[in-house]
């Protein structure tokens, strides 16, 4: 067996990897299969990929939620596309998916089981994205107004702007790179090649933000399969091992809050035992263009870490899957070998209250117990 | 204090489409045409009616179609005396899980032309559609199920639907 590291805390840590990834294409509205139809092509291609089936899932975790299609337990009927007799260990989120790959890493570390199989789906299409996120809000004081996230992520945006932080420009130049790395990444929804004055040439949607910096309505699926040691080690060449997974979340009051910093990732990449200066590519969950830039302070990015190679979520934004495509994404770098230390961040809620921080490392030692100044 | 604020209403109205899926587009066009389509999985070899698309045994999809015919099986049955709002059936009335010969999977079917008091777990029962022209792609095309005079199906036939 191999022997435990410890994390940033002194507590063991079982080396786990990201062993396989599927994602469906992003599209603006799925009209033809249902959420199971969506599911079962990209779990066979992530359990495939590694020549392995249902069968052999110590654990199955899922993300989604009901409101999004406005059906009670969706989750529980999404569960036929992976087929689940005799029956087995499984849970749900009510969360995009990478918190329920959180869960699974940290079933996993009881060193009960190997293996784990976490995916998510979400259909923005079916409902009202705008009327369903501001039910999210305190139901007293905020959500009856319906504040919708772009209304929300403006505000963020101006005060991030006020602060003389970033200016309208940094925010383009954020979507102009996001939108070509897309034109590379065949599950992407919005990838185009387009200049930063072409796009500071845009109308404004809702002030101080323009349609280029607020992410796609998308539906989509994502799907993950987790190995512990000497497993992961049989299943793949360069196995993603997460060094490190943390999340925080922050007060749900907006006005309570510096909506310009984000503590929470900060806090979370801290305790995920990140190691800033090592990271080579960095998938972070930002929906609106300027939230990278709060990001990529919060986790203390310099320029010599690659920003969402995919496009990131301003490309794609399936809800409840965008943070975990944000993982797979940041580990298929390491599985195919093209990078030896990875990030992915994941965001919940309105201008990024909780967020998750998830260190990869081809090495499983690699970052593991280092701690951030 | 009197004046204090104790409740707050806040109205919420959503609206959605919604996406059957090709599956149970496929069994929601039978019902169009009078017909229950099943789908068969290709492992494990039993047919859900309606599918969602996968074997929810196998995780495989389904994508022989199977029309079955009208007879069916009471499984399980509940009888509904209160009215709820809304109600268009008069109580009591029999709520019962129909097992269609063929189907491996049982639905929820309305019981009618006999009284509630006489149902029982086993009853054999059959469709009555309404005429073709009220057929549409709902289940509202089947106007009720009832007996259908043949004797109750043994125990062993229906227990693993339960």
């Amino acid at each position: 067996m191999t022997p435990m590291a410890t994390n940033s805390r002194g507590r063991p840590v079982r080396p786990v990897a990201v062993v396989s990834f599927a994602q469906a294409k992003n599209v603006r509205r799925e009209q033809e299969h249902n959420e199971v139809e969506m599911l079962m092509p990209i779990v066979s291609e992530a359990f495939g990929a590694v020549g392995l089936n249902k069968n052999d899932m110590g654990f199955i975790c899922s993300g989604s939620s009901d409101y999004l299609v406005g059906a009670p337990f969706s989750f529980v009927m999404a569960l036929d596309a992976v087929g689940v007799w005799p029956p087995r260990r499984e849970s749900h989120v009510e969360m995009d998916g990478a918190w329920a790959l959180y869960e699974a890493w940290t079933v996993l570390q009881e060193g009960e089981l190997d293996t784990a199989f976490v995916y998510s789906f979400g259909r923005s299409s079916p409902g009202q994205l705008d009327r369903i996120l501001a039910l999210q809000l305190d139901p007293y004081y905020v959500a009856p107004m319906w504040p919708d996230p772009v209304a929300l992520a403006a505000l963020q945006a101006q005060a991030l702007l006020d602060s003389g932080r970033a200016t309208e420009r940094d925010i383009a130049e954020v979507s102009a790179r996001s939108r070509r790395d897309a034109l590379g990444n065949p599950k992407a929804q919005v990838a185009k090649d387009q200049s930063v004055d072409e796009l500071l040439s845009e109308e404004y949607l809702v002030a101080p933000l323009r349609r280029h910096a607020v992410p796609p309505i998308s539906d989509g699926a994502a799907a993950i399969v987790l190995a512990a040691g000497d497993r992961a080690r049989e299943l793949v060449e360069h196995p993603a091992w997460i060094t490190g997974i943390d999340h925080r979340i922050e007060t749900p009051a907006l006005g309570a809050r510096d909506l310009t910093l984000s503590q929470s990732t900060t806090d979370a990449a801290r305790s995920a035992g990140l190691d800033a200066t090592s990271v080579e590519v960095a998938e972070l969950h930002a929906p609106f263009a300027p939230q990278e830039l709060i990001l990529k302070d919060a986790l203390s990015l310099g320029s010599s870490t690659r920003i969402n190679p995919s496009g990131g979520a301003l490309a794609a934004n399936p809800v409840m899957v965008a943070g975990l495509a944000r993982i797979g994404e940041a580990a298929s770098r390491i599985l195919d070998g093209s990078a030896s230390v990875a990030l992915a961040h994941a965001t919940s809620g309105p201008c990024l209250q909780q967020n998750l921080v998830c260190a990869l490392a081809a090495d499983p030692d690699a970052a593991v117990g280092k701690k951030v100044a | 204090m009197s004046d204090d604020v104790t409740t707050l209403a806040t109205p919420i109205k959503i609206d959605y489409s919604y996406t059957a899926g090709l599956a149970q587009s496929r069994y929601l066009h039978g019902l169009s045409q009078g017909k229950f389509i099943g789908e068969r999985c290709p492992k494990c070899r039993k047919v859900y009616v309606p599918s969602r698309g996968s074997c929810p045994t196998d995780g495989v999809p389904t994508e022989e179609e199977v029309v079955l015919g009208n007879a069916g099986t009471v499984t399980t049955f509940c009888v509904v005396n209160v009215a709820f709002a809304g109600q268009q059936i008069e109580v009591p009335y029999i709520c019962a899980q129909v097992l269609l010969d063929g189907a491996n999977l049982s639905f929820m079917a309305l019981i009618q032309e006999l009284p509630a008091n006489q149902v029982r777990m086993g009853m054999r029962v059959e469709a009555l559609w309404k005429s073709p022209e009220e057929w549409g792609p709902t289940m509202d095309s089947v106007k009720y199920f009832r007996p259908n005079g043949e004797p109750e199906a043994p125990y062993e036939s229906y227990k693993e639907y339960l």
